[in-house]
């Protein structure tokens, strides 16, 4: 393997005030392989890829593109130099056609008019080529997120790129989204594309990739290939220390059901039926897992059972008290603990300091005033005690929430919902955007608190959460549940298969 | 760090706004250095005129104050004018009804029913916005208006001075008996109760916003209303409680510049300015200026106090009209308003730097 890779950074290094945020790093790709970047949330990737783009300049280090020195100092330098950019979040003009998505920004023939007729034939040219199958024609809004994201996939080809960087793109697909895009990234990898390939999924990783380079603090820590490691190795070099990707699960007598859903049906923000006609108990000592495509009813359904949002037919129950449309006070009353898909909006109050955001659920109890104003000491100790057994990394008990980092809201988040003693806790997307070694703790506490007889109830997107921590898994899709397994005869496969309604 | 840009923020508006005041009194012929002499003479040149200063912060310190409670609430409270009108007339006429009460009961009475006129007068938007989501800054203007009129009403009705009716017909109402002025702390000075209770108040506001299960439920809901509602507190009432409390502390400034004033009586010219020298608006300013903080309102009352006398001074020594007064406050508006952004823009960066010692 002596040809001149279509890649090659060298020793690239970027230091931003008080952070270096990439240390000497080397990564290189050459035509027709995937290689991918690993590394936790601020590990250096995101930063190496906006070099590549030319939205930052890298301090030392150089990039060559095939075997020249490039110098990218914008994206548009990048988009010459055939580098494409599939970014996170679609930058689409959801009104406009995509022909006029792809054709905005590039320069006509026709002058000022836009040519789009030689762009819809130039779109269909691409889209036959690797299967893509879009409508030149059709404006973005009435896409799926699927379709929008090949849409991104073409406006990259369109302009040429060799060099393609998909940020996270499995993110926000459905399993079988995600098979489909693997096919056309093998169709254009064939074809001599290169593909930068980033996501911390480790079995898509592992799937798709020819090379990976692993990324922590900064620096590399690792190259290796799919056939050399396996899921474990891969998760301990983004670490640094050993993990449990899966925590041990001890045998829990499954009690009395806490949480009984009764044909709970409920609308939508648009007014259309989000949840429709849900039952399912949750007892006492398992965890229940509401696997699905975000965007098939869970989020209404957790808000349905924290009081957040009313039913419009059906019953919630924790064990005798009937629960059905009562307020999040009531529900909380009743033994429940909620730990909310969003944690910045609706699980903490960013500006308040930590130690607040610890006593926003009890902040009324008397233990901690002294007559009628606060007693600071006391509650000072309780955070403080909190804040350790929960090992949240905060400067300060009085640091604003907002700058702590996702995974330390998160243990905070459970911190203040495990101490109120629930008997019954909803944990949405527990672990998203959540490092391993916070994902890890969260899910340590969520076994523990099966042990301890609490009834779990835990929606997420992701199939290894599912099938690492549940006892049962309920699919939704399109508002209901449509099947119910019991962990040891679930697969993935089958989860994937119902979860796209198949 | 973020306190320090707190306090510099204002200051520096401060200081541009008497910038361009010092530009304004040369425009007008006169030397700005002068003009600063005659202003601070005019606030702070004799005992007399230092009581002046705090009787003319009073109204603003209590509008203020509540001001701090519903903007940390995220409730846009514009009605003081109106809470201020609805408590004097509340308070006003039940001095009227209990002519003969002694002081020492009068006092607590009338000062009671002035924040339950302002607490009502505050708690109707309230009400419209956490039930019906009407946009509380249209409303709160609104009921200004309908506060004058029904004042206007009163006072040419049923609570005009019977002396008045078959004569000039002025709408005003009887000067109401000696028992109900508010007592004077230092004699043959304007220094009256109504000074003290006003930072009482604001001491109370303080301890209720900062350190009450009740303060942190609003302060939460001001925030973050979604986070707030998740964790068992109701949004809809504390939006109500917010604006009720808001509009009683503006109401006690109604009663305070009734009874604290040397006529005893109220008085309309048709509209609101000439009864509450326009407190309910610049109470906003007093407290976006104390940085919505209770016990910066304190000061930044007699600041704003301070202009409004010093201005009177200017007139007479400079002939420069007391209307500079107005320009200043406006100016220190301005840049205190534009230097939100400002601030806005130093805590982000603020908030960055911390995160990224953080995150090392």
């Amino acid at each position: 393997m002596e040809r001149t890779p279509l890649l090659s950074m060298h020793n690239i290094t970027k230091t931003f005030p008080g952070v270096l945020a990439n240390d000497d790093v080397s990564f290189d790709v050459h035509s027709g392989e995937v290689h991918t970047l690993l590394g936790e949330n601020g590990a250096g990737k995101s930063t190496l890829m906006k070099i590549l783009f030319g939205l930052y300049q890298p301090d030392s280090g150089e990039i060559r593109l095939r075997g020249e020195i490039a110098a990218i100092d914008s994206p548009t330098s990048a988009i010459e130099h055939r580098v494409g950019m599939v970014h996170q979040h679609f930058m689409l003009v959801p009104t406009l056609t995509v022909a006029e998505n792809v054709a905005l920004g590039l320069p006509s023939a026709r002058g000022f008019r836009t040519d789009l007729d030689a762009v819809s034939e130039r779109i269909l040219e691409i889209s036959n080529q690797y299967g893509l199958a879009v409508d030149p024609g059709i404006e973005i809004w009435k896409l799926s997120v699927g379709e929008r994201q090949r849409v991104e996939i073409i406006k990259a080809l369109y302009r040429d790129a060799e060099l393609l960087v998909l940020d996270e793109p499995t993110a926000v697909l459905t399993p079988q989204e995600v098979d489909d895009l693997f096919v056309i990234l093998r169709q254009m990898t064939n074809d001599g594309t290169g593909i930068i390939f980033i996501s911390h999924k480790l079995h898509e990783v592992l799937e798709l990739s020819d090379r990976i380079t692993v990324l922590r603090n900064g620096a590399v820590t690792g190259s290796t290939t799919p056939a050399e490691s396996d899921r474990q190795q891969l998760a301990e070099m983004m670490v640094g220390r050993e993990v449990k990707l899966a925590p041990d699960k001890p045998a829990v007598d499954r009690g009395p059901a806490r949480l009984q859903l009764r044909n709970v049906s409920v609308k939508g923000d648009r007014g259309t039926v989000a949840v429709d006609d849900v039952s399912l108990d949750v007892h006492a000592g398992e965890i229940v897992g509401i696997a699905g495509v975000s965007g098939n009813g869970q989020r209404e359904l957790a808000e349905t059972i924290a009081g957040l949002r009313n039913a419009q037919g059906g019953s919630v129950r924790i064990d005798s008290t009937d629960l059905t449309n009562a307020s999040p006070a009531e529900v909380r009353a009743a033994g429940f603990a909620y730990v909310p898909e969003e944690r910045m909006k609706d699980g903490a109050v960013g500006e308040f300091e930590v130690s607040e955001n610890l006593l926003l659920i009890n902040h009324g109890d008397p233990q901690f005033r002294k007559g009628p104003l606060f007693d600071f000491a006391k509650i000072r100790a309780h955070s403080q005690r909190l804040v350790d057994q929960f090992s949240v990394k905060t400067p300060t008990l009085d640091t604003p929430t907002s700058t702590l980092s996702g995974g330390n809201i998160q243990k905070l988040i459970m911190a203040r919902e495990l101490d109120s003693s629930p008997t019954v806790i909803l944990a949405a997307q527990p672990t998203r955007g959540v490092d391993i070694g916070a994902a890890e703790y969260i899910h340590s506490q969520l076994v523990q608190q099966r042990s301890d007889g609490v009834a779990i109830l835990m929606v997420s997107e992701d199939l290894d959460e599912i099938l690492g921590l549940a006892d049962r898994i309920a699919v939704m899709f399109d508002g209901k549940i449509v099947t119910v397994i019991e962990r040891e005869s679930a697969t993935r496969e089958a989860l994937g298969l119902a979860m796209a309604g198949g | 760090m973020k306190r320090l840009a707190g306090g510099v923020v204002p200051l520096g508006a401060a200081f541009l706004a008497f910038l361009l005041g010092a530009l304004m009194i040369i425009a007008l012929g006169a030397s700005p250095a002068d003009g600063l002499a005659a202003m601070f003479d005019g606030a702070f040149g004799t005992t007399d005129r230092i009581a002046a200063t705090a009787v003319r912060a009073t109204p603003l310190l209590l509008v203020g104050a509540g001001i701090t409670i519903a903007f940390r609430a995220s409730v846009i409270n514009i009605g003081g004018e109106g809470q201020i009108i609805a408590g004097a007339l509340l308070s006003t006429s039940v001095a009227l009804a209990i002519p003969d009460t002694p002081r020492i009961a009068l006092i607590p009475i009338v000062v009671l029913a002035g924040l339950i006129g302002g607490g009502i007068w505050g708690a109707i938007p309230g009400v419209l916005k956490a039930y019906a989501s009407v946009n509380e800054i249209l409303s709160t203007v609104m009921l200004n208006i309908v506060a004058i009129q029904l004042m206007n009403f009163l006072l040419r009705g049923p609570l005009i001075d019977p002396i008045e009716v078959g004569t000039s017909r002025i709408p005003q109402t009887q000067r109401l008996t000696d028992n109900a002025a508010l007592p004077t702390l230092v004699e043959g000075s304007r220094l009256h109760l109504g000074v003290p209770i006003a930072i009482v108040a604001a001491i109370i506001v303080y301890l209720i916003l900062f350190r009450t299960p009740f303060g942190f439920r609003l302060r939460a809901v001001g925030h973050n209303p979604d986070a707030a509602r998740a964790a068992g507190i109701s949004v809809e009432k504390n939006i109500v409680s917010a604006l009720s409390l808001s509009g009683a502390l503006s109401g006690l400034a109604g009663v305070i510049l009734v009874f604290g004033s040397e006529s005893l009586r109220l008085v309309t010219d048709g509209g609101s300015a000439g009864f509450t020298g326009s407190a309910g608006f610049n109470g906003i300013v007093t407290a976006l200026f104390g940085g919505l903080h209770p016990l910066w309102t304190i000061p930044s009352s007699f600041l704003f106090g301070s202009l409004l006398t010093g201005a009177t001074e200017l007139q007479r020594e400079l002939q420069i009209p007391n209307a500079l007064a107005i320009a200043l406050n406006g100016l220190i508006v301005l840049f205190v308003v534009s230097s939100d952004r400002v601030r806005g823009w130093l805590d982000t960066r603020l908030d960055r730097s911390m995160k990224a010692r953080v995150e090392e």
